[in-house]
């Protein structure tokens, strides 16, 4: 993989696209630090070894394509406020507020791709690694989807995002590379 | 205590009935008398064996030959640990881990009964020593193992779900929170399921042996008392320890998930 060398400014968005297996999760694995990486990665300046590695991922948060879940309940993965921000972003995503009752298992798989964004969104970062985020969703919510993350980066969010979809990678990418054997390169 | 001594005749009386089993074996076609006559032989020589050698350790007399026999044992245990479980900690992670944690309950356990309740004197003497050990090995064991088994094994099975909170920020101890509550959960339940049976579903072990030996049955029951409790706190002791251990090995110093560190045993195709 790599050696990889780019900037995301505030409000950016860089799609990166390219076939199953070049290194496209793993680049951003890499950025969130949860796979072993060598090189240096700044935000805002700090270099992220200076960080504890919990707070980097708090700020650097990384969204997986199949995300996981550690308890039954839905609402059990949000703590008090975040309980809140579901409540007024899951309709905007086209998902029942009740869902939040309802066992993991229960869910769809485009209803859990949903939820586990709110999940991520919750957290208010900087910086959003999004793999696949839509992979699961017909073109209706991956429009809804779309105009949230529209809204983020307005905010000055930075998001980078793998996506299979070159029609996706158009409409909200500012910049857009392909990932090519572990290199990225223009698309 | 009048412990009735077997004579050879007496022993060779009992075999009678392992002959019986082999007879049943050929005249159903069971196929088992070969096994069952191998198994009964190895049977008698190692604990003739073992007989031989702690007599000889008790009568030396010598805290270094009994720690020796100790620490074999632990060592064999730890292997016994680290070779349960479907998957590997990599660089002999698995027996380290299994002997240091067997290592750690055991030498507790039997130090504090030695020094506490039993008492001989000294309190390293061999023949209350290597027993003690022994039967707390024989339970850390199993303790360890569920648990290395449990937590290796949830790991790989969960890995999204505890990648998925390191992601979200949360240390790798709170991610794997979980799963280390329920493979030490999983380690306990044996012991507790003994303790709730002893004496109404079962005769324990030692107490049987005890009675047998001419002990008086309350004498023998607050031996046995004694003895699941040291049982129930080396298990507890091992399974923390494994846990902990297992997933020092299974993190670095950015608190990431290492599944790398992992690989599933190599095993024939299933018959």
């Amino acid at each position: 993989m790599g050696p990889f060398d780019l900037e995301l400014a505030s409000g950016e968005c860089l799609a990166i696209t390219g076939p199953s297996g070049a290194g496209k999760s793993l680049f951003l694995r890499m950025v969130a630090d949860l796979d072993p990486n060598q090189g240096q990665m700044f935000l805002d300046g700090v270099e992220h070894r200076t960080l504890a590695a919990p707070a980097w991922r708090r700020k650097v948060v990384y969204n997986a394509a199949e995300p996981g879940w550690w308890h039954e309940r839905v609402a059990d993965h949000f703590d008090g406020e975040a309980v809140e921000f579901v409540r007024a972003m899951a309709p905007r995503l086209a998902l029942a507020v009740s869902l939040l009752d309802d066992q993991v298992v229960q869910l769809s798989t485009g209803e859990r791709q949903r939820m586990a964004l709110i999940r991520a969104l919750a957290l208010a970062s900087p910086v959003l690694l999004l793999d696949e985020v839509t992979g699961a969703l017909d073109e209706d919510s991956t429009a809804l989807v779309e105009a949230v993350l529209r809204e983020r980066l307005a905010a000055g969010v930075a998001i980078a995002m793998v996506t299979h979809s070159a029609a996706q990678a158009a409409r909200l990418g500012h910049r857009h590379l392909r990932m090519e054997a572990g290199r990225l390169v223009p698309a | 205590m009048n412990a009735i001594l077997l004579t050879p005749f007496d022993l060779a009386i009992a075999s009678v009935l392992i002959v019986l089993d082999g007879v049943l074996s050929l005249v159903l076609r069971l196929g088992l008398h070969t096994q069952l006559a191998w198994a009964a032989g190895r049977m008698v020589v190692q604990l003739v064996l073992i007989g031989f050698i702690l007599r000889l350790v008790f009568a030396l007399a010598s805290p270094l030959a009994t720690l020796a026999v100790v620490l074999v044992m632990v060592a064999i245990a730890g292997r016994e640990v680290a070779a349960r479980p479907e998957q590997r900690l990599g660089r002999f992670g698995n027996y380290a881990v299994g002997a240091s944690a067997v290592a750690i309950a055991t030498f507790l356990t039997a130090i504090l009964a030695l020094t506490t309740a039993i008492r001989p004197q000294p309190w390293y003497e061999a023949r209350y020593a290597i027993p003690l050990a022994g039967i707390v090995l024989g339970n850390v064991l199993n303790g360890g193992s569920l648990a290395l088994d449990s937590l290796l094994g949830g790991v790989v099975r969960e890995r999204a779900a505890i990648e998925a909170q390191l992601a979200l920020g949360a240390s790798f101890g709170r991610a794997m929170r979980g799963l280390i509550r329920a493979s030490v959960r999983r380690a306990l339940l044996p012991i507790i399921n003994q303790m709730s049976a002893a004496g109404v579903v079962t005769l324990p072990g030692i107490m049987t042996g005890q009675i047998l030996a001419g002990m008086d049955p309350l004498e023998a029951a607050k031996y046995q008392i004694l003895l699941i409790f040291l049982l129930s706190g080396g298990s507890g002791l091992a399974a923390v320890a494994v846990v902990y251990l297992a997933a020092m090995r299974l993190t670095d110093d950015r608190q990431r998930l290492r599944i790398d560190r992992l690989t599933a045993r190599t095993r024939g195709p299933r018959p």
